[in-house]
């Protein structure tokens, strides 16, 4: 490495000339010859964590979505999470194993509410809330971020001092005003999504900034300058040009803000400003039953369970789609780098590309650890 | 330089500023203020309208009491007027007076989670960059995002469960039972042998040793009933003082360089020396005695060093100061554990000493020991909660950055010189590796300072982070919300400055923009 490149935190990734993608000459045998979206396909593939977590994702959200119903379509489940029963054997799971679920699998509530029904709204709620944070967030992040890449000047200036004021105003105050307005109106699934419309609305700051590094970056480059004086307008250079070369960036952090959204969401609801009652979210359902931990253990364990499985499987996608879109990335095979010898050193191939890629695993938005983004680190030069 | 700072300090007035108006406007859309009042059934119900109505000035419009507000703000920030007014709370106090009382609950609860933090994370991060695509770097990573993954409010309650419930039951009556000695065992067998790595041999050696060490150590302590009265004694001290010499040497001078190894031994002796003659004066004991006794040892250790001489006198002085500082921490381990009966007997405290909120007992009675004790269990939990939320993205980005720094060139020239692998690492790669870790380091403090609200609402603290969700719900009362974003906000905009400053000051190669 020939540039000094110091490693920016925020997640921005270093520019210079690596970032160019590969060297004609060095290209790997295996990729030889695929388009750009086979290459991240077949990489994706080829990670083992990702393929899994995609499989649990799916099975959890075919599972949260057709066991109760949504939308007024009646699901296979035989209870509703609103509904009473008579409470059996105390409400105690009746789960024994995968083909003997038995009348309440999770359990009763503490007034005979089908806990499995409970969780799998629960589960709705946040894959929900999750994907429309991930679409809002990401619409305006992608938005701001290019005009204030592309534009510079006082557009940049504006909007950068927005995103300022947006990023230091606790997002706990926003969501208990935005919370309680959509409460007042509306209820049910439109609540849920009018949740997810307004964190996203304030989520978007951090993604904007690394968007903007994105096409401050690409629009020094020779193909914008030819598009220019092929006479494209500004709005099809921004979105037809350089936008396809930033979406790696965005889809591995529009993931990884999907990731932080749920636990942001259950976060919310566990203090009483996200979801709110009759309906329930994973959030709520852990905050009302903390206390009957010691007498209905299992009231904490699955929603718990359901909110970590999610967001770990969220969390392992990104790393693989950040691992496949990174251009530097060769496919890795333990076996040969251990062979190759034991210090670090020694296996820098994959060592170079592993390292800036883990660059951009910012953890932002984690409302306990301290997650506000940071802003710019200073320039170079 | 200069005009950099000053450029970014107008600037962050001016967003603090913006940013503050919108709060405060928020804050006042987001409920009616007199609320409960409304329906109260008291008899002077418009009584008491009117007087809320004139505490808070609800008169005005909420534009307006903005302005009002940031008059008495800014008397804050006026040097040598000592007079600083930040509104009255819905209660009638001072909102001065709740956030002091407030900040000092949050730099007690989150001081000790942030240092573990830094420290296990940063060493975690370091050893799985050096032992890439092992076993242990993929269980770690794996961990991480684990613990990425979980909630923190899931982890509190069921830390609150399994460590204050369980473990005070455990205490009751303090034996290990066969089962869970054989498991533990086992899984000490099998985290010795993720960490050494080397031949099959060598690692069913290593987990033999491991397994067996930790089995009779269980063993020893239930049929000892170490719990009850634990302590260390003289013997213990010197054996872990012995460990922790040679362990200080290993990492700041390496085990060859003899002098620095013979004065961070002589601090073995010097501490139980130091074990015998303090403990009378330990009896009634204050924490400035305390500080001062830590800055002398460090003092001493430095001595030593020095007049061992050596043709390095710097790396024998960092050696001995160390060990210094931790033996002298086993001997205030050892008088904590000494107190430790008294404590666990104590009629506050009646047998169950782990807390699950709070953070202290009210109306305990007991010298310094024992009120530091009841702190530290207070804190115990809450600290454990943070810790695991907090590790994963330090020992991820401690990762990322020693693996590009241990491929730079000048690690390849420092091995070509023959230099030994821990020179490498410790000196030319370990401290480079930490300077983008600077900069995550201090904006993590600003977000910190915040209070970390979900933490503070389980375990009860009476922090900033409970202070601004008490003041939003049910009723939402602005100029405490205000006190607590006045404070977050500075703190994140000041901490972002110094996070650019302290990038440029660490690595000469980045220059800020004038």
């Amino acid at each position: 490495m020939t540039t000094p490149n110091p490693a920016t935190p925020s997640g921005q990734i270093p520019e210079g000339p690596e970032r160019d993608g590969l060297d004609p000459e060095v290209i790997p045998q295996e990729i030889k010859g695929l388009s750009q979206n086979a290459i991240v396909r077949k990489r994706f593939i080829g990670n083992t964590p990702a393929v899994i977590s995609i499989v649990v994702f799916v099975l959890i959200a075919l599972l949260a979505f057709s066991s109760i119903g949504f939308l007024g379509v009646p699901g296979w489940w035989h209870y509703s999470y609103e509904e009473f029963s008579t409470q059996i054997n105390g409400g105690h799971p009746t789960f024994t194993n995968l083909f003997n679920w038995g009348d309440h699998p999770f359990g009763q509530d503490r007034i005979g509410r089908d806990y499995f029904a409970m969780t799998m709204r629960g589960t709705q709620q946040s894959i929900i809330i999750m994907f429309v944070i991930g679409a809002v967030g990401g619409f305006i992040g992608v938005v701001v971020g290019a005009l204030s890449g592309y534009f510079r000047g006082w557009i940049e200036a504006v909007l950068m001092r927005i995103v300022d004021i947006i990023i230091i105003i606790p997002l706990l105050i926003l969501a208990a005003v935005l919370g309680r307005i959509a409460g007042a109106h509306v209820s049910g699934n439109m609540a849920t999504i009018m949740l997810g419309l307004f964190i996203g609305v304030i989520i978007w700051t951090g993604l904007s900034r690394l968007v903007r590094g994105e096409f401050l970056s690409l629009r020094e480059r020779e193909f914008v300058d030819a598009a220019h004086i092929a006479g494209a307008s500004n709005t099809r250079i921004m979105f037809k040009h350089i936008l396809p070369n930033a979406v790696g960036v965005i889809i591995v952090n529009v993931t990884l803000l999907m990731s932080s959204a749920i636990l942001l969401e259950t976060a919310l609801s566990f203090l009483g400003l996200g979801v709110r009652p009759p309906d329930v979210s994973l959030g709520s359902l852990i905050s009302d039953n903390q206390e009957a931990f010691s007498t209905r253990p299992w009231l904490f364990w699955f929603p718990g369970l359901f909110i970590v499985a999610i967001c770990l499987s969220i969390n392992f996608i990104g790393d693989g789609l950040r691992d496949a879109f990174d251009p530097r990335q060769k496919k890795f095979n333990a076996k040969k780098a251990k062979d190759r010898g034991v210090h670090g050193s020694a296996v820098k191939d994959s060592v170079s590309a592993a390292a800036i890629a883990e660059r951009t695993d910012g953890p932002s938005g984690r409302p306990d650890a301290g997650g506000t983004p940071r802003e710019d680190p200073p320039s170079r030069g | 330089m200069v005009t950099y700072i000053i450029r970014r300090l107008v600037t962050a007035v001016l967003i603090l500023l913006g940013a503050s108006f919108v709060v405060y406007q928020l804050t006042a859309a987001a409920g009616d203020p007199l609320q409960d009042l409304r329906e109260s059934n008291a008899p002077n119900k418009e009584q008491l309208i009117q007087q809320r109505v004139a505490l808070l000035d609800l008169g005005t419009p909420p534009p307006l009491r903005y302005f009002k507000w940031l008059g008495g703000a800014a008397q804050c920030v006026v040097p040598f007027v000592g007079k600083c007014d930040l509104g009255l709370a819905i209660n009638g106090e001072p909102v001065v007076n709740a956030l002091g009382r407030a900040m000092g609950q949050t730099i007690l609860l989150i001081t000790a989670a942030t240092i573990l933090a830094i420290v296990i994370g940063i060493a975690l991060g370091i050893i799985t960059a050096l032992r890439q695509y092992s076993t242990l770097d993929y269980s770690v990573t794996f961990m991480a995002f684990l613990f990425f993954s979980l909630p923190i409010f899931w982890i509190a309650v069921l830390l609150k469960e399994f460590g204050a419930i369980g473990f005070n039951d455990f205490l009751r009556n303090p034996v290990f039972s066969p089962t869970s000695v054989i498991i533990t065992a086992i899984c000490m067998g099998i985290v010795v042998v993720l960490f050494m790595g080397g031949t099959l041999v060598q690692r069913a050696i290593g987990f033999a040793i491991g397994a067996a060490v930790t089995a009779g150590l269980m063993v020893a302590l239930s049929v000892t009933g170490w719990f009850r009265a634990p302590g260390l004694g003289p013997i213990l001290i010197v054996v872990f003082g012995l460990g922790v010499a040679y362990l200080a040497t290993q990492l700041t001078a390496g085990i060859k360089n003899r002098k620095a190894l013979y004065s961070a031994l002589i601090m073995v002796p010097l501490g139980l020396i130091a074990y015998y003659v303090l403990n009378p004066f330990f009896a009634h004991v204050t924490g400035w005695a305390i500080l001062a006794l830590a800055a002398v040892t460090i003092l001493v250790g430095c001595a030593v060093g020095w007049l061992m001489g050596g043709f390095d006198r710097g790396q024998s002085m960092r050696a001995a100061a160390l060990s210094a500082f931790f033996i002298g921490g086993l001997v205030m381990l050892d008088r904590f554990m000494v107190e430790w009966p008294n404590y666990f007997n104590n009629g506050r405290i009646r047998g169950r000493p782990i807390a699950t909120i709070g953070s202290s007992t009210p109306n305990l009675e007991g010298n310094w020991w024992i009120h530091n004790l009841d702190n530290f269990t207070h804190l115990l939990l809450p600290t454990i909660a943070l810790l695991l939320v907090s590790l994963a993205s330090y020992s991820r980005y401690s990762r990322a950055s020693m693996l590009e720094i241990m491929q730079m060139d000048y690690i390849r020239t420092a091995r070509a010189k023959g230099l030994p692998e821990r020179t490498v690492v410790m000196r030319h790669a370990f401290r480079n590796a930490l300077i983008p870790l600077a900069t995550l380091v201090a904006f993590d403090i600003g977000g910190l300072i915040g209070g970390a609200v979900i933490t503070e609402r389980v375990f009860a603290f009476t922090g900033m982070g409970n202070l601004f969700v008490a003041s939003l719900l049910p009723i939402p009362d602005p100029n405490p919300v205000m006190g607590v974003f006045l404070i977050t906000g500075l703190l994140a905009l000041v901490f972002n400055l110094i996070a650019d400053l302290a990038y440029s000051v660490l690595d000469p190669r980045v220059r800020v923009k004038a």
